[in-house]
């Protein structure tokens, strides 16, 4: 597969042309998406259509902007407009946006040629990509295994060669995660770096938009372009996109790494092998390692399944068969709201949502809610005094490689602490991004996560370049 | 205002919800426009599309802090918090509203009777949109089908909550009164109760002087300062019968049947709704800079109660009736007018008059009228030049085509009727009616009137009545 940086070259130069990139993508989507169950939606006629555009631009001698020609996948939670978006439930049947997200909008004008739609768990609720309406995707790299999800298809579409790159969204670890289960290059961007708007909300406060992608400068390409200031978005930060390519080969020289025991302990021996072996190639490289414990962090699950869920609970309040998407008919309105969202909703959207109705209840609030945002402000400054230490953090993604199909789909809590090490940064508003490196079980990859203070994506990029360079990529 | 029996006291506070009158609304760019064909004015972030997100419109923050300023609140760092209960108007099945830190804290409503209302809070939300329920019961439960229109959802509201200060039904209305003054003085709101942008909940309870306060019920959505006191009436004396026949008062939420004229219930407390209130993770803490505070501030001019009294320094001893047309001048902002008119040299209570009557009742054409022009029509007028009828004209045709009041006369042949063509008109019919002419000539004064009403008939209301009796009295 060729790198995003050489299709943008090759499309911009002539040497090939956004159409002929196109059919290659769609040729890879068609030998597999049946059997991986990647993509939804695959809009063949809309990518034909932004593709021919890029070329007609070129054609003219106009650039065609720093994606130009690149086939992407985007998770079925952004809003595309006119076509199917879906979050993998139910409840959004026939449902088609009038309106592209912010992400979308920015793909478009900077000539990338959006393929279609990638499976997920519903709303971004799980970690393995097995809680879609419509079935379950496979990690390409073991079809008996799962992706990771909450993002699992948007990781398979990249590890399965269909696209170089694609969008998923991180609330609690569902970009890291199967990026790691992948092994993939996959960002959690600061808190407002991207724009959130037409990200179908999952907990409003955690929600970040990120990219995957093979390689360490292909995702800062794709960075570089969704992120900065949307007036549409509110928690948008003000700065416009940073400069992410241009520091890719910085090094890291200098740095000081902290690798974080509690993002560690607990997990298996190849996955803690690998973060030894990448502090390693950071030390060879210049950086100082420093030896830390945040036991903060390990408080960071069980805030997260109250605030998230509880955010969520208000969040999907919407869907409730009245404007659009699913509705089953009743004797009166309150009986067709609870008709529609029984049929619409799968398990663990209505075990989100019943835990969060919970944890903001009267009498409760103060115990759950109250309790896990205090917890929030101790991980804020947990994280704050860790970076007063160090410049960046080191730890594992997840705590093993990928996990077989049905292995976790009965116990949520197992399910759940699939995202332990992940979940700080969320509660955080913080950067991490996770990095393949190395192989554990099966030869499956391992993901190691680095984690950065707000805006520090350039540095996380450089960091992830030498273990890049320390593998011989 | 009914008197309450025996030694009982209501106790009253009031939750006043009044749109602002912005151009837009208050998180999207979607027109805020009363009275437009149903979901015209709708966009992903109204309708509560998913992925959409609100922005907060810096003008309804300007028009709270402006309410704020006027009735003496502290305008405090405030945040949005989510209300959630499901209701189908509601696109997003939660309102964006302000819960524990309001933009608005802590101020007070003086009354023209020198009462003091405590200010609560004025906090900002969002509007729903709006049900229409067809065929059935013609209520939620049990309509055939229901419609809903989403173009005011989303309309920035402010909601001022005053305290438990009211002990009347009439100082309930004067407060709601007042309050509309207020909003309408400091343009955040057109004050018009009939289309729904001013809209009132009342808590009314019960007690005896000096005892505590009584369990309370709330009256939903009173949309006329009528209703208001009608509904406060009713409620009090419901309590007052249901304690002394040895009931209490259960806390709930009451309906006002303005046909029926009673309060029912509509919720219990039971019933009530946990509304589960968070921190709006969408929008971001509102601090308004001190700056822009002061700005809000300097650009507010006078409120209702000092240009009522500046106005009214004008007249001498006023009436009732005067008193009122100063209240209709006040609330249109027509004072302008009558100031113009006053320092002209006209008289006040003629410049009031025509204010309240006609430029009130021609208000749309208000921008083709100078306050010079109403000036000189008042003068022509006070002098004798200009009948009233003539006067009335005059100020139709200056609303509707402006010009100047004396051309304007001249091309409707007004001024010749002043001194020789009324001569010969009176003279006329002196020798028409020749039985009345001599029974006014023996003192009989009612027919002065008789000839007043020929005259005008025969000059089409162009003559001046005190300018015919001069005439009559000159030949008597």
């Amino acid at each position: 597969m060729k790198s995003v940086q050489q299709i943008a070259h090759d499309v911009q130069s002539g040497a090939t042309t956004a159409s002929s990139e196109l059919e290659s993508a769609l040729a890879a989507v068609r030998a597999r998406n049946e059997e991986l169950n990647v993509f939804l939606y695959v809009d063949e006629e809309g990518a034909r259509r932004q593709a021919q555009s890029v070329d007609e631009r070129i054609a003219r001698g106009e650039p065609a902007g720093p994606l130009a020609g690149v086939p992407i996948a985007i998770k079925d939670n952004l809003c595309t407009r006119g076509i199917p978006t879906t979050c993998s439930s139910r409840i959004l049947e026939g449902w088609r946006p009038p309106y592209n997200a912010t992400v979308i909008e920015r793909l478009l004008a900077a000539g990338a040629v959006p393929v279609g739609k990638t499976n997920l768990d519903e709303f971004a609720m799980g970690s393995s990509t097995e809680n879609s309406a419509f079935g379950p995707t496979r990690n390409p790299l073991d079809p008996t295994r799962v992706p990771g999800g909450s993002s699992g298809g948007s990781a398979a579409a990249v590890a399965a060669d269909m696209t170089p790159i694609s969008l998923g969204s991180d609330t609690g670890g569902s970009i890291r995660q199967p990026a790691a289960l992948c092994g993939l290059i996959g960002v959690k961007p600061t808190y407002g770096l991207v724009s959130r708007y037409g990200l179908i909300a999952f907990a409003s406060s955690l929600d970040q938009v990120g990219p995957f992608a093979k390689n360490v400068t292909d995702a800062a390409m794709l960075l570089e372009v969704v992120a900065g200031h949307d007036e549409k978005d509110s928690t948008s930060l003000p700065e416009p996109s940073p400069s992410l390519v241009a520091h890719v080969e910085d090094g890291v020289a200098g740095k000081r790494i902290g690798l974080v025991r509690d993002l560690v302990d607990g997990a298996d021996e190849d996955v803690v092998n690998a973060v030894n072996a990448a502090a390693k190639a950071l030390a060879d490289a210049g950086a100082t390692i420093v030896e830390l414990s945040i036991p903060e962090f390990r408080l960071g699950l069980s805030a997260y399944y109250i605030l998230a869920p509880a955010e969520a609970s208000s969040n999907l309040a919407r869907y409730d068969g009245v404007r659009y998407g699913l509705r089953v008919d009743a004797e009166d309105v309150t009986a067709m709201n609870e008709a529609t969202r029984t049929a619409g909703f799968g398990d663990e959207v209505k075990r989100r949502i019943m835990l969060g109705t919970y944890a903001l209840s009267a009498g409760y609030y103060d115990a759950y809610y109250g309790q896990a945002l205090k917890v929030r402000t101790m991980m804020i400054e947990a994280f704050a005094n860790a970076y007063r230490q160090v410049d960046l953090l080191l730890g594992a993604t997840t705590p093993s490689v990928a996990f077989e199909l049905g292995s976790k789909t009965s116990d949520p809590m197992a399910m759940y602490l699939s995202d332990i090490f992940t979940i700080p940064t969320n509660l955080a508003g913080e950067a991490a991004m996770s990095v393949p490196f190395g192989s554990g079980e099966h030869g499956l990859p391992v993901g190691v996560q680095l984690l950065g203070p707000g805006r520090s994506e350039a540095q996380l990029f450089a960091a992830a370049r030498v273990l890049e360079i320390a593998q011989g990529r | 205002m009914t008197a309450l029996p025996g030694d009982w006291e209501m106790v009253v506070g009031l939750e006043v919800h009044t749109e602002l009158k912005t151009a837009t609304k208050m998180f999207c760019g979607c027109a805020n426009h009363f009275g437009s064909e149903p979901n015209t004015n709708v966009c992903p972030v109204c309708l509560g599309l998913p992925g959409s997100l609100p922005v907060l419109n810096e003008r309804a923050v300007a028009l709270a802090m402006a309410i704020g300023i006027a009735l003496h609140c502290t305008i405090a760092p405030s945040t949005f918090h989510r209300k959630n209960y499901f209701y189908p108007d509601m696109p997003k099945d939660f309102q964006i509203s302000q819960y524990d830190l309001p933009i608005n804290k802590g101020g007070y409503l003086d009354l023209p009777d020198a009462s003091r209302v405590s200010i609560e809070r004025a906090h900002m939300e969002e509007d729903t949109g709006k049900s229409t329920h067809l065929g059935g019961t013609g209520r939620i439960h049990g309509a055939d089908r229901s419609l809903v229109d989403y173009n005011r959802s989303g309309v920035p509201l402010v909601e001022i909550v005053s305290g438990p200060d009211i002990r009347s039904s009439a100082q309930a209305r004067a407060y709601a009164s007042e309050l509309r003054g207020i909003l309408i003085a400091t343009g955040a709101s057109d004050g018009r109760m009939e289309e729904g942008s001013m809209r009132i909940d009342a808590n009314v309870s019960v007690r005896k002087p000096g005892a505590a306060f009584g369990t309370r019920c709330e009256i939903k959505n009173l949309n006329s300062l009528r209703s208001l006191q009608r509904a406060i009436d009713f409620e009090a004396l419901r309590q007052i019968e249901l304690i002394e026949e040895g009931g209490t008062v259960r806390q709930e939420t009451r309906h006002w049947d303005e046909v029926l004229g009673a309060t029912s219930t509509m919720r219990t407390k039971e019933e009530a709704e946990d509304y589960r209130y968070f921190r709006e993770p969408d929008l971001v803490d509102l601090v308004p800079s001190d700056e822009w505070q002061q700005r809000v501030r300097e650009g507010l001019g006078p409120m209702p109660a000092e240009r009522r009294a500046v106005l009214a320094a004008r007249l001498n001893e006023p009436t009732e009736a005067q008193l009122d047309a100063v209240e209709v001048v006040i609330d249109l902002a027509l004072e302008e007018f009558v100031h113009a008119a006053v320092d002209a040299g006209a008289d006040a209570s003629l410049a009031l008059a025509r204010a309240a009557n006609e430029l009130a009742a021609g208000i749309e054409g208000l921008e083709n009228l100078a306050p010079g022009a109403f000036a000189s029509t008042v003068l022509l007028e006070g002098s004798g030049a200009l009948s009233a009828t003539q006067a009335k004209t005059v100020l139709g045709e200056l609303l509707a085509n402006g010009g100047d009041p004396a051309s304007i006369a001249t091309s409707l042949g007004f001024e010749q009727l002043s001194s020789d063509s009324l001569g010969e008109t009176v003279g006329a019919l002196i020798g028409e009616y020749p039985d009345e002419w001599s029974r006014y000539r023996e003192g009989d004064e009612k027919l002065a009137q008789f000839f007043i009403g020929q005259v005008m008939k025969r000059t089409k209301g162009q003559a001046n009545g005190k300018a015919v009796i001069g005439e009559l009295q000159a030949r008597r």
